[in-house]
């Protein structure tokens, strides 16, 4: 697989402000790599560097192994990008406008027409063809947007939350469009949707404060969040005391919280030690002791748990920088 | 350079999809008509030229123009298109260029549309066509100049009624930069070599020069160069807000 974009040491400030902090990452053809981070991580900043549009304070893109600084027109070629917030000529008509986005790509006479119509019937624009840009609802921008970036079927594409004021099925719609174009691409997506991660994305980076936190597929990041692992033991409300006493000669558990069920019953939710699958010395105890209980249950770690840990963490601990200096 | 042209047309088109470019055409030919008839005294003075009509063209533009070259980069900024726009495979000078010429373009149909002032001095009268062609020529050359300030003016800032007032600041200054309220400050103490340099910044003594039928090469020069330099600081600070 060969790196598409390729980010090495990225760093950008703004006055004393670093919104990119020593950034390095490289995406390769057929991922789909989400960009996860609070609103102000650095998410838009590391886009528009990508991009060509702000200037690095130090560090290096490259797109399709072109310097974005050395050759920025070869690289912006290359590049098929959705700004945040979709901007585009309000005054302009969207066929109109996807007509000048395609002129300036180099496309003209009927190769010009075929492109824009399979844009718009791609991403089902025809009803809003002869409609200006600015009387468009918020969903049908964004579309227009995402017409626009991929317009010239560039290699590479970057989308600045790309599903951003749709409704669910158009959601849906845009996400099964980026899994479908995926394969012969390089897709860079920010979004604070954690779902749509797990939708679409074959790599999640959480970047907080311009600094990259986890780097890895979203099974992976799952397994370093707090509560991976956990086993669940849903007792009646009588037998709790017992089951709970009895839990005591298990080693490894970190904690055990408890949740109220209906019927009387409790959900005793045991977290392990980093690395630690509890659920054989458990089902062992339960069957010894021949303990009451109704379910065992393993779960996984969520991907928003990760998140609040990481970003939660990390900004306590700019505070805490921020009160020592 | 081809999407030059693709700029051009893009910049040129959005000027008549707002009621924007049929005010501005009306306005300026209203205004034309008054200034030429009833302040210059077209008819009293009884002579078969179009000097009352050029004469107060520095004036006119000191307010028309500004506000056509004021949206050139201010709107771009305000709305975010610029970050579309300067992702594009298109280069700064593309874009510089392509926005210039579309005003420059614009304000040549606004002046194109006062021919009748030319019809109406040749019916009346034997004007001699030449002057009047190089005063069109002058007059066209100092749009230009104006406009190159006011898009350099718009690229600073993202809103419009900055860049429209800075504008004509600057634009203002060009034209006194000639008259003696200047001159007078600085003939005091400075050499005469300073003076001069600052009399000739004027837009007046070389828009009158063109005016007068004298087409000198220093003159065109003149214009050519000071919308090459706004352009180029224009330019300049695009880049530098990338930065």
């Amino acid at each position: 697989m060969q790196a598409m974009v390729s980010v090495n040491h990225l760093t950008r400030k703004f006055g004393e402000f670093t919104a990119v902090d020593d950034l390095s990452f490289v995406v390769p053809t057929g991922e789909v790599i989400g960009f996860l981070g609070p609103n102000g991580a650095g998410k838009s900043t590391t886009m528009k560097m990508i991009t060509g549009f702000l200037t690095p304070t130090s560090g290096r893109v490259e797109v399709c192994g072109a310097d974005i600084e050395v050759n920025p027109k070869a690289s912006k070629k290359q590049i098929g990008y959705l700004p945040e917030g979709a901007p585009m000529y309000g005054d302009m008509t969207t066929e109109r406008f996807l007509r000048f986005i395609g002129q300036v790509r180099g496309f003209s006479g009927a190769e010009l027409t075929r492109r824009v119509d399979a844009a718009m019937a791609r991403i089902e624009l025809d009803e809003v063809r002869h409609q200006t840009i600015e009387t468009l609802s918020k969903g049908f921008k964004r579309r227009v947007g995402l017409a626009q970036a991929i317009l010239h079927d560039p290699p590479v594409l970057v989308l600045d939350e790309p599903t951003d004021g749709l409704d669910p099925n158009q959601k849906h719609q845009v996400r099964s469009l980026i899994s479908d174009i995926a394969h012969d691409k390089a897709i860079i997506i920010s979004t604070h949707i954690l779902e749509e991660v797990d939708a679409v994305c074959s790599r999640a980076l959480i970047i907080d404060r311009g600094r990259l936190l986890a780097d890895g597929t979203p099974r992976e990041l799952e397994t370093r969040a707090e509560g991976h692992n956990a086993v669940e033991l849903v007792v009646a409300v009588e037998h709790q005391q017992q089951v709970s006493s009895s839990l005591q000669a298990v080693d490894n558990i970190l904690r055990i919280e408890e949740e109220p069920l209906d019927g009387d019953r409790v959900a005793l939710r045991l977290l392990p030690n980093t690395g630690i699958d509890l659920l054989a010395s458990v089902n062992q105890l339960i069957t010894e002791q021949a303990l009451p209980v109704e379910q065992v249950h393993q779960l996984r770690g969520r991907l928003e748990q990760l998140f609040r840990q990481l970003t939660q963490s990390s900004s306590a601990q700019a505070v805490n920088a921020g009160g020592q200096s | 350079m081809n999407n030059l042209g693709v700029i051009f047309k893009r910049e040129l088109a959005s000027y008549f999809l707002t009621p924007l470019a049929y005010i501005f055409i009306v306005i300026f030919l209203f205004l034309n008509g008054i200034f030429t008839f009833y302040l210059g005294q077209f008819f009293e003075r009884g002579q078969a030229d179009l000097q009352p009509f050029f004469e107060f063209h520095p004036y006119l533009y000191l307010i028309l123009i500004p506000p056509v070259a004021m949206r050139l980069w201010a709107e771009e900024r305000k709305s975010g298109s610029i970050e579309l726009l300067m992702t594009l495979p298109v280069s700064l000078s593309e874009v510089v260029l392509g926005k210039f010429l579309a005003a420059w373009c614009f304000t040549a149909v606004a002046l194109l549309g006062t021919f009748p002032v030319w019809l109406t001095v040749s019916y009346l009268g034997e004007p001699d066509h030449g002057i009047i062609v190089a005063g069109y020529l002058g007059s066209l050359l100092m749009a230009g100049a104006y406009l190159a300030i006011g898009s350099c003016m718009s690229a600073l800032t993202k809103n419009q009624v900055v860049a429209f007032v800075l504008s004509v600041v600057v634009c203002f200054l060009f034209i006194v930069s000639g008259f003696p309220i200047v001159l007078d400050f600085f003939s005091a103490w400075a050499p005469a070599l300073i003076v001069n340099t600052v009399a000739s910044l004027s837009f007046l003594t070389h828009f009158d020069a063109i005016v007068q039928g004298v087409i000198d090469l220093k003159d065109i020069i003149y214009f050519a160069s000071l919308i090459g330099f706004w352009l180029f600081a224009n330019a300049v600070i695009v880049e530098l807000k990338k930065a």
